[in-house]
């Protein structure tokens, strides 16, 4: 059994999809007409897909995002036109966490990274669930370095469940190396699109994504901490995740509202993995509007804007949101 | 040390009960300590020099030369996500005002120390677990704005769990903010200096405090990135007990020096002197 609650539910379908299979192919070669049958079958998985996906929470939106079928960083990578993998931090290692390199999206070079988790547990374990250790944020700034001195974008995909927390780690610096990422991306002179495809956890996410432009599918989750490290803090209960989850607010109608998302793309119904050629189409003709976009703007300008758009994030008076009392 | 005009009359610290009496046990050593000799020995144990966790009005009165001018005290948080679980976010705020004396987790301003004029700033782990939320990061911008156009170097005393949890995201995207700040700051040649203490952790660590020209650290302060508890709940096994001090950080290159809290002034004292640079090109 799954502990993703979306693939559980999935299973439910697995049956009537295979009915409706078989009564089609059993009246393709009959004389008998059970084209009314297999409507009122089609008729009902329809209906069945609308109460299971038609409206998640937040809690079945962090299963969405978790979702072993969602498709990864290296499955948009690979609809690029061409892609040339670039590896290591040139101090220590090459951490499969993360895969960067040059591309050409739409024949425009760029520098591409992506936070990859594996689609298998033998991947999973080579690239540590997708969380990156200090030698894959070293890497990203390195390549980030690479872009502003060769004046090419940056597109970026997040799909994390936070940056390693492992004795390792900590060793070789952890907070310094998302540290200087932040840095990298605050200041690199040319346009960045950030794509929240997947989970987006905590400061290892957004070492990835201070962008000029970010686009969060519909169903991915983008968040302070994960639900359950949440719910271990304020509560010392992992098992309160699911309330933590509805708290955060890290849906993207939430984070558009706030500000922190640029752009939502929606997702077929069922999830991302369900029409994954027509999702990465999708995204990668939108990074390529915002890019075209943002490329008119001089680099002083980018700059200049790009500080804005931090500098009021989370400003206290913003609209709708007044000071409580004063402590003195 | 006599408590200079600028400073508000005492509140309440750190828990009523080890608080209300006139002594203070220390947990490495275990002497019992008066603690008007506590307080003259700047919260560091008199026998074995652990360091007790310092108020951020101590910490100041402790540091700068005289006057402190405090800036952004005007900006005071809100709940933007409504948060609310065994009490609501803004009564745990105002609890840890009448607490902590405090009306944020960090107090920004204006001082000179050793006579050069500063930018500073102090986090204080009284507050919600020195936690980052829109009004520290905010304040944080403020100073470094204004420091930048003072040109004046600027010192920020870290202490944080990390991130806010009841900001939810535009918690985290303080990091992103106050990193940007930083990096306006330092592109102008100024000088930014950030002294480590005990905690400091999460997304303070990974934004603005790992972004330093010269990082200090105070004796056996916690420093790292992930908590002690998910590390070990992540490998299943203890941590050694040195895991994730100061000196651990120092032997492993991460920061430049580990400072007694009593030599602290004199250590950041030296520290601008070099950075005054009078032939720095312009």
């Amino acid at each position: 059994m799954s502990n993703n609650i979306i693939v559980e539910r999935e299973k439910a379908l697995v049956e009537l999809e295979r009915r409706i299979a078989e009564l089609r192919e059993a009246s393709a070669g009959q004389p008998l007409d059970m084209s009314t049958e297999v409507a009122a079958l089609e008729q009902k998985y329809r209906q069945i897909m609308h109460e299971l996906f038609g409206s998640l929470s937040p809690w079945e939106k962090v299963h969405m995002a978790r979702h072993p079928a969602r498709p990864t960083s290296l499955d948009y990578i690979s609809r690029f036109d061409r892609f040339d993998e670039l590896h290591g931090d040139r101090h220590y290692r090459d951490d499969p966490s993360i895969v960067g390199g040059f591309a050409l999206l739409k024949s425009r070079p760029v520098i591409v990274l992506g936070q990859q988790r594996g689609r298998d547990t033998k991947e999973n374990l080579r690239r540590n669930f997708g969380m990156p250790a200090p030698e894959g944020y070293r890497k990203t700034s390195r390549l980030a370095r690479l872009a502003a001195r060769l004046g090419l974008p940056i597109v970026t995909f997040v799909d994390t469940k936070g940056a390693d927390p492992g004795i390792s780690s900590e060793e070789h610096a952890q907070s310094e190396a998302i540290a200087t990422c932040l840095q990298a991306f605050a200041t690199a002179p040319v346009p960045i699109v950030a794509n929240i495809i997947g989970e987006g956890g905590s400061g290892g996410a957004l070492a990835l994504a201070i962008a000029d432009h970010v686009v969060m599918l519909e169903h991915s989750t983008y968040s302070v901490a994960s639900p359950e490290g949440c719910a271990a803090i304020l509560w010392s209960d992992a098992g309160k995740a699911e309330e933590a989850a509805a708290r955060l607010k890290l849906t993207a109608d939430d984070l558009r509202r706030f500000g922190i998302v640029d752009e939502i793309l929606p997702e077929p119904l069922g999830g991302a993995h369900r029409n994954t050629a027509d999702v990465v189409r999708r995204t990668l003709e939108a990074i390529d509007a915002a890019l075209t976009r943002l490329s008119a703007l001089s680099k002083e300008r980018l700059l200049e804007q790009r500080y804005r758009k931090y500098r009021r994030l989370g400003e206290w008076h913003a609209e709708g949101l007044e000071p409580i009392a004063r402590a003195r | 040390m006599p408590r200079p005009e600028w400073l508000p009359s005492r509140r309440g610290r750190e828990t009523p009960s080890a608080d209300t009496a006139l002594w203070s046990k220390c947990p490495k050593c275990g002497e019992v300590l008066y603690r008007r000799d506590l307080a003259a020995n700047l919260d560091v144990c008199t026998r074995c020099g652990y360091h007790f966790r310092m108020n951020a009005y101590d910490r100041i009165n402790a540091i700068v030369d005289g006057e402190y001018t405090e800036i952004g005290q005007e900006v005071v948080s809100s709940d933007p996500l409504e948060w609310s679980d065994k009490k609501s976010y803004p009564a745990k705020l105002k609890a840890d005002r009448e607490r902590s004396g405090l009306s944020e987790s960090v107090l920004c301003g204006f001082a000179t120390i050793g006579g050069f004029p500063i930018a500073l700033g102090v986090m204080d782990f009284h507050f919600r677990g020195g936690t980052m939320g829109r009004v520290t990061g905010e304040r944080i911008t403020l100073l470094l704005e204004e420091a930048r156009r003072r040109k004046v170097p600027c010192i920020i005393f870290a202490a944080s769990g990390g991130a806010r949890m009841e900001e939810g995201m535009l918690a985290l995207m303080q990091m992103a903010k106050t990193t940007a700040a930083v990096a306006r700051f330092m592109e102008d040649g100024n000088f930014f200096v950030v002294v480590l203490t005990d905690p400091t952790t999460g997304g303070v660590s990974a934004s603005f405090a790992f972004q330093a020209d010269v990082i200090v650290a105070e004796s056996r302060a916690v420093i790292g990135f992930a908590g002690r508890r998910v590390i070990e709940q992540t490998i299943r096994q203890r941590l050694p007990d040195q895991f994730q001090t100061a000196e651990f950080l120092l032997e492993k290159g991460a920061i430049d020096m580990v400072v007694d809290r009593r030599n602290l002034k004199d250590t950041l004292v030296r520290l601008l002197e070099y950075a005054k640079a009078p032939a720095r090109a312009s």
